[in-house]
């Protein structure tokens, strides 16, 4: 192996880190708000890919009535909670009609755009407009009854979310896959090494949406809020945050992260409506560096995850999955002799 | 009415045995799940079978696998118990079409698989496979590489069962032409960069690099070898002759060679290959029922069914009757001793010892020229 080669590896290692790194940042987060492991995010990242192949060949893509029938029954499961609490019906149709406006608009919007190929700019707008709300969806449905059964209970829902919305992958996506066209196609020659315009933009955004995620946590009230939750959920409750809208919001960002890593690495590789698990996963090995609590040791983490794949692949490809998954144990034993014994539900 | 009690048993008996000399044919195959691509075509072209062959009733009944093991089973197990069946057909998925041969060979009845299932040595006793083999395919692209002076390849594919088959099959095919294989490396379709790997296979420069990824994930490893520089020419196997291919490779697949079956590209076979004229006559039949560009490989497979039906048909109902033990047993030896056979597929020629049978006939080489396939 030479400089070159050496060079090759680390910036394709680099690249896919920096995709693991978001997945992982999100995933810490979720975790951290609600404690759930959240298994289906690499689902919103083949969402996110999918969803936008489909604008491009100009179909409307199945994820627009996903989004419409999880709101119709959220709003439904609102309704009968509020009859059984005898809450007047105006009331009941503002709040039918807070969760159903976007959902509706946006799926208006997409029967408009799907046939007018639309710049790819645009297209990847909507494809963001129609995959995030899935997030606060998805917990509202799945997860917010149960928002205080053990950490194993959450980890099962999680389990079953994953297999329904892999599933729904498949009928709204077909078992072929996708590669959607670059965003930036330029070409950058550094030395021996070539750098595609494309990995210019993974680490552009990559590294603006984690800072953002920083400003988001250290200024805003919202942030704060959400902060307070992780550190004590009945404290927070106490001071008037509501631990369901944290929830909803934590599973809002996490789908947005999901979806802009599809829309990120849909140009480099071919996206299968099953795909997104494998990635999910690595971002789950790199939020574990973090102890799935701390942000800069999940994205340090994640690029070691990244590097560890792009040298794993060139030495033995055929064992490149098991060097991966196998770093958790060292991982996870270092852990738990840095930090003793803690008991699962503190 | 006592009168008609006589004659109504009359009637029923004599339907019975009509019943009784009707061929029953259970196909298992996948209409739902993640193969139904494959099994939903078998269905179309079974819908257009003839309705007797040799005089005699076709009695077809068609169940869904889902692309399940255990649905596969349980459907061989209801065909050959209740439904009482000469012949099992299925799956079009390789797993399930595995897991049916094992009540196949219980109860002997022949399977007729519509996948490259393998079995262990001894166990396709009553198994026979429609689709090519590796090796067969390999076959013709060795002999198109041994044509254009290549020397060394490097392997890149998947690394599952087809992967594995494939690498094995080619080295024994390549090493008897003097061709080696100096760098395999491996890759699962669901990875997000192949970099690396092509990346080491460039350095070791072969003649030819040989991909072996199906459908719309051939792709991605070949555009990551190009993206590395690499010149030299680039093979795919047949799993790889879609559309898909070009739908992603775009102009980085431009000019690669793919080893393909006859029966998708009738029109453009050479009038010297044998099964130019059956490839043509599957593919107007198809698509007259269902509509330009509809055909595909294993419709295909469904239409040589029939061929092979109607020349085993004949001979096993000399020696017994359909419904019994003898009859079954005389079919699998029909088969196995049918003899050169020209499918819309290749050429087929089941022996005792190969239960795969194409000859090495049946491979032909295309290479993708403007975005479409042109025969080489």
């Amino acid at each position: 192996m030479d400089f070159t080669i050496a060079g090759i590896l680390m910036l394709d290692g680099v690249t896919n880190g920096a995709i693991y790194a978001l997945l992982g940042l999100a995933i810490v987060l979720v975790f951290a708000i609600t404690r759930v492991i959240f298994i289906p995010q690499g689902e919103f990242v083949a969402y996110g890919a999918l969803t936008l192949a489909m604008l491009q060949i100009g179909v409307v893509p199945g994820t627009v009535w996903l989004l419409l029938v999880l709101a119709l029954l959220a709003a439904l499961l609102d309704a009968l909670k509020a009859l059984r609490r005898r809450i007047t019906a105006s009331r009941v149709g503002i709040g039918a009609i807070k969760t159903l406006a976007w959902p509706a608009l946006v799926m208006l919007l997409s029967l408009w755009a799907a046939p007018r190929q639309l710049p790819l700019i645009a297209q990847s707008l909507l494809t963001l407009a129609i995959v995030t709300p899935l997030g606060p969806l998805v917990y509202r449905l799945a997860y917010e009854k149960l928002a205080d059964a053990s950490v194993l209970v959450l980890l099962i829902v999680s389990v079953g979310v994953h297999f329904a919305l892999t599933g729904l992958g498949l009928v709204f996506f077909g078992a072929e896959g996708f590669r959607n066209p670059s965003f930036w196609d330029a070409r950058f020659a550094a030395g021996a090494l070539s750098v595609s315009g494309q990995t210019l933009i993974i680490f552009m955004v990559s590294v603006a949406l984690m800072l953002s995620l920083f400003l988001f946590f250290e200024h805003t009230l919202r942030g704060k809020a959400l902060r307070a939750t992780a550190v004590n959920r009945l404290g927070a409750r106490l001071m008037g945050i509501s631990t369901s809208g944290a929830g909803r919001l934590s599973f809002g960002l996490a789908a947005f992260i999901g979806a802009l890593s599809g829309l990120l690495i849909g140009p480099t590789t071919t996206m299968f409506y099953d795909t997104g698990f494998l990635i999910g996963l690595k971002g789950f090995v790199a939020a574990i560096f973090g102890g799935l609590a701390s942000y800069p040791a999940a994205a340090v983490g994640a690029l070691f995850v990244g590097l560890l794949e792009s040298f794993g692949s060139f030495w033995a490809s055929a064992f490149k999955e098991v060097i991966v998954f196998t770093v958790i144990i060292p991982v996870l034993l270092w852990r738990s002799f840095q930090h003793g014994q803690v008991d699962e539900e503190e | 009415m006592p009168a008609f009690r006589p004659l109504l048993a009359a009637i029923a008996a004599l339907i019975a045995s009509a019943a009784q000399a009707d061929i029953n044919i259970g196909i298992s195959l996948p209409l739902t799940g993640p193969a139904s691509g494959l099994g939903i075509p078998m269905k179309n072209y079974i819908a257009l079978w003839p309705q007797s062959i040799a005089g005699e009733k076709l009695n077809v009944i068609v169940l869904d696998d889902a692309t399940d093991p255990t649905n596969g089973v349980k459907n061989a197990k209801r065909f050959v118990s209740e439904d009482k069946v000469d012949i099992i057909m299925g799956s079009a998925a390789t797993p399930v079409a595995i897991a049916m041969a094992d009540v196949a060979a219980e109860s002997g009845t022949v399977q007729l698989a519509f996948s490259p299932a393998q079995l262990p040595p001894g166990k396709d006793y009553w198994t026979f496979r429609l689709p090519q083999s590796n090796a067969v395919m390999a076959h013709a692209m060795v002999e198109h590489m041994k044509s254009h002076g290549v020397k060394s390849v490097g392997f890149l594919g998947y690394t599952d069962a087809y992967g594995e088959g494939w690498l094995k099959d080619f080295s024994a095919v390549a090493d008897k032409a003097g061709i080696k294989v100096i760098a395999a490396e491996r890759f699962a379709r669901s990875d997000t960069s192949v970099t690396a790997q092509a990346l080491k296979l460039a350095t070791a420069n072969p003649d030819a690099m040989l991909i072996v990824a199906s459908g719309s994930g051939a792709a991605m490893p070949e555009k990551a070898v190009v993206e590395r520089g690499y010149k030299g020419k680039i093979y795919q196997t047949h799993a790889a002759a879609t559309r898909d291919l070009m739908r992603i490779g775009g102009k980085d697949v431009e000019g690669t060679y793919v080893v393909s079956g006859p029966a998708v590209i009738a029109e453009q076979l050479p009038d010297s290959h044998p099964s130019k004229k059956l490839a043509i006559d599957f593919v107007q039949k198809y698509e007259k029922a269902y509509g330009a560009g509809s055909r595909n490989q294993f419709a295909g497979h469904a239409y040589d069914t029939v061929i092979v039906l109607e020349k085993v048909l004949p001979v096993a109902l000399k020696k017994a009757k359909p419904g019994t033990k003898e009859f079954r047993a005389a079919l699998r030896d029909a088969i196995e001793n049918m003899g050169r056979t020209v499918f819309s597929h290749g050429v087929m020629n089941w022996t005792k010892e190969d239960h795969w049978g194409f000859t090495n006939e049946t491979g032909v080489m295309l290479k993708v020229v403007n975005a479409d396939w042109k025969v080489e």
